[in-house]
């Protein structure tokens, strides 16, 4: 029997994050034959939310209220639960983002059920799913199948394709009317900070550094690199630690795990806290002075020199072949 | 106020990580409080020094986290309680929920405090799992926290963005790293800690079976991802490496 799939779909600053359309592939590898109903909340985003169908979706649920207009995990809640409610899904996928880590465990809670959190493979074996997940930040990975009941994952973003765009596909979202109240989590303010408008676990390239950057100034080569290649600019712990830069921006065990397709590491060593949090990227190039770094160990490439001697060369030559 | 912490014993971060017919071999390992909860420890000793109360710390897990939690207990916090788990079965996180919501439904916290994810299973579910549970409200990831009047005003860290949130106790709250700057035990306070209240309980004590708490997941596999073998360290010039560099990313990696 097919099962259906309920999609939890996110739009930020008016646009679906990728890692919902990955989630909808995700769902069809649960079940090909499945229904896949996308939901997505907000204040405005029926129109929106059309684009679903052209990466998958069956169905669209819209749930619109003006106590959605920013994510509080009491509005979302009572939306989903009451998309839950109707649905009845045998399936439910989140992207493991900032919102899909926040809700789902409080979801899960609700309905009594498991949850596997930041899933990168999903494979059906006929009477069970197995997912994927790395443990210990990525140093191991385990796979976890849901006993039985709901089958319910966050999925990792940039390692579940999605589907290709189907312009073919189109269709109208659902509005369910859901009374949103009693939000007790007030919203005073927020300030963006993601300066390239890249988000890092999103990322497919991200340009990195280390203590070799020397200082906080510095590392504004590294954000002209990362400019052309539209990348997002990362830090190890130490660079951190030195205060070069903000602790959002640190990747490893404790900080950010990513996985794009292209790593650049420069002027850090490769310490194994922050070798778990960037190992498993598809390509990694390192740049460092020292030929003993560990980091090139595990880079496809690597360039020994003077960081400040390498980068704008390379940010030079990304120019010429990109343009 | 009465301040909880719940808290979890983790491999080192620097610890190689080595399986074993698919267990995580632990022989020789080093045992730390895990990072993201020392944060929220340390937050919980503030905010007592600043409002009064307790901090509790509560652990599930065996035996051995004693060791971490009186590593908690030196750094400052009055009590612990230790919930021991070796009868759950294919325990998980909604195992974990269960226990801890079983102990917590008797106390009175005005607030609980951990960490926003532990470093080994790095789920980041028991939190807001807890929080529900009790019915009481969450904010994960925070980096700032004041407390007056029975109001919390909190900044949490959104993806690198800042969201500024005000919201009432009873609260559960998830630490981020950038929240405080965990201090070392003092010598005093290692000699004092030897001493505190460590209470230990069982799935009994708790009037809790063990089918109640029995996971909802099942691991079925750990392994190691494969070796990544050093790759081209380019030769020559800088300039003629760039080049290369370049065109191996475009042509051969084909990742720009």
């Amino acid at each position: 029997m097919s099962k259906k799939l309920l999609v939890i779909a996110e739009i930020r600053d008016g646009e679906f994050r990728n890692v919902s359309f990955e989630a909808v592939a995700a769902a069809k590898e649960i079940d090909s034959d499945g229904e896949i109903v996308g939901v997505v909340c907000g204040d405005s985003v029926a129109d929106k939310a059309n684009e679903l169908f052209k990466y998958g979706a069956d169905r669209v649920i819209a749930v619109e209220h003006a106590n959605l207009s920013q994510y509080t995990p009491e509005g979302y809640a009572q939306a989903l639960q009451a998309v839950i409610e109707k649905e009845d899904p045998d399936a439910i996928l989140a992207g493991h983002t900032s919102i899909g880590r926040d809700i789902t465990p409080k979801l899960a809670s609700r309905l009594k059920s498991g949850l596997v959190s930041d899933a990168t493979a999903i494979e059906n074996a006929g009477s069970e799913v197995i997912f994927t997940r790395p443990i210990y930040s990525g140093k191991a990975f385990e796979k976890v199948v849901v006993k039985d009941g709901l089958i319910f994952a966050t999925i990792r973003p940039n390692n579940i394709p999605a589907l290709e765009k189907d312009d073919s596909r189109s269709g109208d979202a659902e509005s369910l009317e859901v009374e949103i109240k009693d939000l007790q989590t007030i919203i005073t303010d927020v300030v963006k900070n993601t300066t390239s408008g890249v988000d890092l676990s999103e990322a497919s390239v991200i340009v990195a550094g280390g203590r070799g950057m020397k200082g906080k100034e510095n590392f504004s080569i590294l954000d002209e690199l990362a400019e052309v290649l539209g990348a997002a600019v990362g830090a190890s712990r130490g660079a951190c630690d030195a205060e070069y830069c903000d602790y959002a921006m640190q990747i490893g065990q404790t900080g950010k795990v990513v996985t794009p397709d292209l790593y650049i590491a420069v002027g850090l060593s490769g310490a194994i806290q922050h070798v778990a949090g960037m190992s498993n990227s598809k390509v990694i190039v390192a740049i460092n002075k020292d030929p003993e770094a560990e980091i090139f160990q595990i880079a496809d490439y690597g360039i020994v020199g003077d960081l400040f001697d390498v980068v704008p060369k390379l940010t030079e030559e990304f120019k010429k072949v990109l343009v | 106020m009465n301040i909880y912490v719940i808290m979890k014993r983790t491999f080192d971060t620097e610890e190689k990580i080595q399986i074993d017919s698919g267990e995580i071999v632990e022989d020789g390992a080093e045992f730390i409080i895990n990072p993201y909860d020392e944060y929220a420890i340390e937050e919980a000793i503030q905010l007592r020094d600043e409002h009064g109360g307790e901090v509790t710390l509560v652990s599930v897990g065996d035996e051995e986290a004693e060791k971490q939690i009186r590593t908690g207990l030196a750094m400052g916090a009055d009590k612990a309680v230790l919930i021991e788990d070796e009868d759950v079965e294919n325990g998980d996180q909604f195992s974990t929920e269960a226990i801890l919501a079983a102990y917590f439904k008797d106390q009175e916290a005005d607030i609980i405090l951990g960490g926003n994810i532990a470093v080994d299973g790095g789920s980041g579910q028991v939190g807001p799992r807890l929080a529900e549970n009790l019915g009481i409200n969450h904010v994960t990831s925070i980096v700032n926290i004041e407390i007056e009047d029975g109001k919390a005003k909190i900044e949490r860290d959104v993806e690198g963005d800042q969201e500024f949130i005000e919201i009432s106790l009873p609260l559960l709250v998830t630490a981020q790293q950038g929240l405080n700057e965990p201090r070392y035990p003092s010598l005093p306070g290692i000699m004092k800690a030897k001493k505190k209240p460590l209470e230990t309980l069982d799935l009994d004590d708790l009037d809790l079976d063990e089918d109640e708490v029995e996971g909802k997941t099942n691991t079925v596999e750990r392994y190691l991802p494969p070796e990544k073998e050093a790759g081209k360290i380019l030769e020559g010039e800088i300039d003629d490496q760039v080049n290369e560099l370049v065109s191996l990313l475009k042509n051969e990696a084909k990742v720009i």
